[in-house]
């Protein structure tokens, strides 16, 4: 039961360091735990990060035309357990961005809504140490036909995004590592032009958006009510072209990125349903992305439909 | 739980093999061969632009059919007819479309690979590109609108002269195409009556060649082996000797050079202005009691070609440049301007999706084939279902493109006379939905352009006049959607753009081939 309540928390802070909303892939899932069977977890979780310096391809530079370009995000997520081992969830996220200097507008509105279906297929337990495999399927769709041709102010890339995860978590005593790796097939999207120059013209709306993959590292501390973690997080898109200098960024750039952050998460005692997350991270490589530092912060609730039905 | 595996994953697969094909199919794939409804063998009396006429130039009579070089020329043809490799016969699909066509299309990739504003220097000034080291950051050129439409026509205008003299050449010469002479010449292109020397085709490489060597400096590499690849289309194709080409290349050559004499001295080589210029600009729009015009740019960036109002146009007189320049905008401390402020304010922070979709459509900001290439896709598309001929393709895109050119003149020369400032300049609180251009705001350019573009299209396809005008109109609200333009910059542009229409206009409906 406690097992349960962390591993919602987990979700919504491994969804938020994976989210940024210029690159959003609406991606989650790369943890290694489960709800059990009808229960369901409830959460909001707010987020803020911004960067004055980004890389346009390969360099790195600030804009004063822009200068700090920040990203504001609430999400509701949902996760419900069909059976211990197979899982289901879903987020809506809020976005807004805005630049502190020069002219363009910021923009706002519910980016893309997510599913995944979370499956464990293997468990092994010894005397201290558990060793886990799961598979994770997901689908992230644009929530509305949102403006994707005002980057870096646009809330995503419109894409929608099938993806494949595999994930491995080994648990020592207190201590767990947990490593995963993701294929992101990304649908092309349109824009409302009929010509764009990536590193040719191209007489068309359609863009063909590069697939991407995901790595995830994380490591810490884990007890019932108190977890502490860090993580080292590569996003790699594999294909797309770099930004040229002084252009604009592009839906189909080539966006990389490299991240490491640290999360906390914190379960009451007297009211185990009830959870509280934080985290901040910070990129440390990138290419055709801003270098974001962020933080996030939310709390959760879990909702045992199990209790119910037997009392019913 | 196996059965809801068994459903979730069939359906992942589902989707994956539906979204698998990432293939973007480009607008202009599926064009035709060319195969003229009229093949305008007259064309040779069609009154060139920049050319004093056909005459001008001595192209050599070529040798009868009959002669023993012209019979080693077909077999020539043949030989290479009967060997063809798989890029040979990709080259022929991409040139059997039309030759005009093509380079228009090459043209615009161009401009959007060098319309780049060039990045500051570490001291916070900016340095300009230079034509005689144009593979040193930042490249040559800057293809921002002013240059665009200035390229534009003058690729245009040396087609269509040289493809005038060409048809000159034709009719006077007669030499028929190699697969009359010899029916065992199957060509790869739809037959033609005209006349074969010289080869339009090399005509238009030669002048195309020529033409942007000057324009795009650093690209001769790709258009020198793009100018190869068409004529040896035409050898490949079974279309013309090789006597043909050689003729038409030099003649296109030629009607090049006539324009690039035209090109040196029309004025854009001041076109930039110096420190003293933008000062005095400045301190003019000071003195008449204005609000002057400043970089929105951080570091301030010097503005746009601010004498580019002073380039000779090509459909009127120079000296009628101050009468067509409209009246001065709103007084910056007007009651009418600080309506239309309200105004800009007003769309900026209620902007639809439709809006947005519209700014985004018009952009043609930077990165870009610029509004005048936008007009010349859109044209583009209406002339391909036409069944023109390679002249006539030639001279629709030479009056848009002189337009175009001249409607910069008329736009950029207002701008600099009247020096107001953009919208965001005057209230802060104005955020843009597109990126606010190095320059003064009166009168919008894309107004301009789209004022003269679409009368011009609409007299040249009457059918479209409505629906060029209401794009026309479009293009204009886009810059006052997205924040950027005043309603009477986007207003007084799009008519200042229609008087420009209606110069290209008198000119179609005397030039001889209406």
């Amino acid at each position: 039961m406690e097992k349960e309540h962390y591993s919602c928390l987990r979700r919504l802070i491994f969804f938020f360091f994976c989210f940024v909303p210029v690159l959003s892939y609406a991606q989650t899932e790369q943890d290694a735990l489960m709800m059990g069977e009808r229960q369901l977890c409830a959460a909001a979780t707010i987020s803020y990060n911004s960067w004055t310096n980004y890389w346009e391809g390969t360099f790195k530079r600030d804009n004063e035309n822009m200068g700090r370009v920040s990203t504001r995000s609430a999400v509701l997520m949902v996760n419900y357990g069909i059976t211990p081992k197979l899982n289901v969830l879903a987020a809506v996220p809020y976005v807004r961005t805005q630049a502190s200097e020069g002219t363009l507008a910021g923009m706002d509105g519910v980016q893309d809504l997510s599913l995944f279906v979370k499956w464990k297929p293997w468990e092994w337990q010894g005397g201290h140490e558990t060793i886990s495999v799961f598979a994770v399927g997901g689908l992230a769709t644009p929530s509305s036909r949102y403006n994707i041709d005002l980057l870096p102010m646009s809330i995503g890339l419109g894409s929608r995004v099938l993806s494949g995860r595999v994930i491995a978590d080994v648990q020592v005593k207190q201590f767990t590592a947990t490593l995963s790796a993701a294929y992101l097939h990304r649908s092309n999207v349109e824009i409302d032009r009929t010509a764009y120059y990536t590193d040719r013209l191209i007489n068309s709306r359609e863009v063909d958006m590069p697939n991407a993959t995901n790595f995830q590292l994380r490591a810490g501390y884990r007890t019932p009510r108190l977890i502490a973690e860090a993580v080292v997080d590569n996003m790699t898109t594999l294909g797309g072209f770099d930004i040229r200098r002084n252009d604009m960024p592009f839906v189909s750039n080539r966006m990389n990125s490299t991240k490491v952050g640290v999360e906390g998460k914190y379960y009451l005692a007297r009211h185990p349903a009830l959870g509280f997350h934080a985290g901040a991270w910070h990129t440390l490589a990138g290419r055709n992305i801003g270098q974001a530092t962020g933080g996030m912060a939310g709390m959760s609730y879990i909702l045992d439909f199990t209790t119910n039905t037997i009392k019913d | 739980m196996k059965k809801h595996l068994a459903l979730i994953l069939s359906g992942f697969c589902l989707c994956l093999l539906a979204s698998c094909d990432k293939d973007v199919v480009e607008s202009n794939a599926g064009y035709p061969a060319l195969d003229p409804a009229n093949i305008d063998a007259d064309a040779g009396s069609w009154a060139p632009m920049v050319v004093s006429s056909a005459a001008a130039f001595s192209l050599p009579a070529p040798q009868p059919t009959s002669s023993a070089a012209y019979q080693q020329e077909l077999q020539e043809l043949k030989e290479l007819r009967s060997s063809l490799t798989e890029e040979q016969k990709r080259v022929i699909n991409y040139w059997k479309v039309g030759s005009v066509v093509r380079w228009n299309e090459i043209m615009r990739e161009l401009v959007a690979k060098h319309n780049l504003p060039p990045y500051q220097n570490p001291d916070n000034t900016y340095p300009v590109p230079s034509a005689a080291n144009p593979f040193a950051y930042p490249t040559f050129p800057f293809s921002n609108p002013p240059y665009a439409a200035r390229a534009y026509a003058y690729v245009s205008v040396a087609q269509y002269d040289a493809l005038v003299m060409a048809h000159y050449f034709k009719e006077k010469y007669k030499r028929p195409a190699p697969y009359q002479v010899d029916a065992a010449i199957k060509p790869a292109v739809p037959e033609s009556a005209l006349a074969a020397y010289p080869s339009e085709d090399a005509v238009i490489a030669g002048a195309s060649l020529e033409m942007m060597k000057l324009l795009f400096p650093g690209d001769v590499a790709y258009l020198t082996g793009m100018a190869e690849e068409e004529k040896n289309y035409r050898l490949w194709s079974g279309a013309n000797v090789r006597s043909d080409i050689i003729a038409g290349d030099s003649l296109g050559r030629w009607a090049a050079r006539m324009v690039i004499q035209r090109a040196k001295a029309d004025g854009m080589g001041a076109a930039g202005g110096n420190q003293e210029v933008w000062a005095r600009l400045e301190n003019d729009c000071k003195a008449r009691g204005e609000t002057p015009w400043y970089s929105l740019e951080v570091p301030k960036r010097p503005p746009m070609l601010p004498l580019f109002g002073e380039v000779k146009p090509l459909l009127f007189d120079k000296a009628e440049v101050p009468a067509l320049r409209p009246g001065p905008p709103p007084s910056a401390n007007s009651e009418q301007m600080r309506k239309e402020l309200e105004e800009v304010l007003s769309y900026t922070r209620n902007a639809t999706r439709e809006q947005m979709r519209i700014v985004n459509f018009w952009a043609d900001g930077v990165g870009t084939y610029t509004p005048p290439g936008h007009w010349n896709a859109i044209a583009t598309e209406s002339f391909v279902k036409k069944q023109y001929s390679e002249v006539r393709w030639a001279r629709n895109y030479a009056l848009l493109n002189a337009a175009l050119m001249d409607a910069a003149i008329l736009c950029w020369n207002t701008k600099y006379y009247y020096y107001n400032a953009r919208p965001c300049q005057l209230d802060p609180r104005i955020k843009t939905l597109t990126g606010v251009p190095n320059f003064p705001a009166y009168i919008s350019g894309h107004s301009t352009f789209s004022g003269a573009a679409a009368t011009t299209l609409g007299y040249l396809i009457p059918e479209k006049a409505g629906e060029f005008q209401k794009m026309a109109q479009e293009a204009s609200n886009s810059r006052l959607f997205g924040g950027i333009h005043y309603r009477a910059d986007c207003t007084v542009g799009l008519e200042t753009g229609q008087k420009v229409g209606y110069y290209a206009i008198a000119r179609a409906r005397t030039d001889g081939a209406d």
